[in-house]
């Protein structure tokens, strides 16, 4: 994917300008940046959830990108068993018990347990949100702060989720103030 | 698949929330109760009256039910991953739809009979009551879906709502109760449920669009 020269304002007020990258395959692009400075709308603009002011976005992929947001996507009346199979069933894959189970137990989830996402504390939530990037096949990720509400063992799950992906050949933009812990990552810093 | 993935989903919320999902039920027969009090039981006054006002009420609670339709959705950010780059949205918006109806439109379409009871409509005009409304309802659903997809960035949109679906309502009540009066005369009411069954046609076929792009805008913020 690629971005040339990218305005996006929010609120009548420019966030960003002249922004512009390209990531492939394999490949781990970290978006820094101080709070405010636009990172999510950086994001959103990608996922095709924002309107640029000017610019362009390519992402040449075929299935659609993965999406992270601060939102956790996730229905709080759902259990993260129902919420991952909705979502896989969405992105037009076939959302196989036992597939959701793995990918559950992946970020440290007993899945079969019936407990509602509402009732989750934040950090299992965040969990169940990683659970779509463990059974993902999308080729590029969007992850906004993937480490918030996160442990230290689930930042750990995180930095091998994204290492798995980079070395499977799928590229990952993450908007972060922590190292991700990849070998040749690419840096983007947004000045306030 | 995807539509039946939405509209089990939804489902098992609803179910999982009935609290909420009673209110425009709850809504429909209390405000028939209260015309029937207040009506009395005059037959004079009564009798086809007794169709239209099911007819509004109902509308009323179709209107009523629309709010919360994207509402958690966007509140959860399961909405932005329904929403995500260049996929069409109407399939998942038909299962929404769907499941939305099953939960608000159809207990008014069965409960519809007892309603006209007990307003005195005349029995041959019942079984009409409950077609007209079992064709008007999803269209009401549909309307309503538009309204609610442009106000959900809103915050709280409710009478912004109302005033963008209520005027979208109007040719729906105009046949929907003229199809009850007509039949409550002894008059064949096709004509006017083949209106209905039109207008549905029309509503399902472009409101997914319609939702689709007004969901997108509520992401811009």
């Amino acid at each position: 994917m690629s971005v040339r020269d990218l305005a996006c304002a929010a609120g009548g007020h420019r966030l960003f300008q002249g922004i512009g990258f390209d990531v492939r395959p394999g490949e781990l692009m970290e978006v820094r940046g101080p709070n405010g400075s636009g990172k999510t709308t950086l994001l959103r603009c990608i996922a095709g959830l924002f309107t640029e002011e000017s610019g362009h976005v390519d992402v040449a992929v075929e299935e659609q990108p993965l999406y992270l947001g601060h939102k956790p996507g996730l229905s709080p009346l759902l259990t993260p068993l129902e919420n991952l199979r909705w979502y896989l069933a969405l992105r037009g894959r076939e959302p196989r018990r036992e597939d959701c189970l793995a990918a559950l137990r992946e970020v440290g989830l007993n899945g079969s347990r019936a407990v509602l996402c509402g009732s989750l504390s934040a950090g299992q939530q965040r969990r169940a949100a990683l659970a779509r990037l463990a059974a993902s096949s999308a080729p590029l990720w969007l992850l906004d702060e993937p480490f918030a509400a996160l442990d230290e063992s689930g930042r750990g799950i995180v930095r091998s989720l994204v290492r798995t992906q980079c070395a499977g050949g799928g590229a990952v933009v993450c908007a972060t103030h922590e190292d991700l812990g990849v070998a040749g990552a690419k840096r983007l810093e947004i000045a306030a | 698949m995807i539509v039946l993935a939405q509209a089990g989903r939804d489902l098992r919320i609803a179910f999982r929330a009935r609290g909420e999902m009673a209110h425009p039920v709850a809504f429909f027969a209390l405000a028939v109760t209260l015309f029937g009090l207040g009506l009395g039981s005059d037959l004079q006054t009564l009798g086809a009256v007794a169709v239209v006002v099911v007819w509004v009420i109902a509308l009323l609670a179709c209107m009523l039910a629309a709010e919360s339709l994207f509402r958690r959705d966007f509140e959860d950010g399961t909405l932005e991953q329904m929403l995500l780059h260049g996929r069409p949205i109407f399939l998942a918006v038909l299962g929404k739809l769907a499941a939305h109806w099953c939960v608000s439109g159809l207990p008014l379409v069965l409960f519809a009979p007892v309603a006209g009871f007990m307003l005195q409509a005349p029995t041959q005009a019942l079984p009409v009551l409950v077609a007209s409304l079992a064709i008007g309802t999803p269209t009401l659903a549909a309307i309503g879906a538009v309204a609610a997809a442009l106000t959900v960035g809103l915050g709280r949109g409710g009478l912004l709502l109302a005033l963008i679906a209520l005027p979208l309502y109007v040719p729906v009540l105009v046949f929907g109760a003229s199809a009850g009066v007509v039949a409550a005369s002894g008059l064949s009411a096709l004509p006017q449920l083949l209106w209905l069954l039109a207008m549905l046609a029309a509503a399902l076929t472009f409101v997914p669009f319609a939702v689709g792009f007004a969901l997108r805008l509520s992401q811009e913020y």
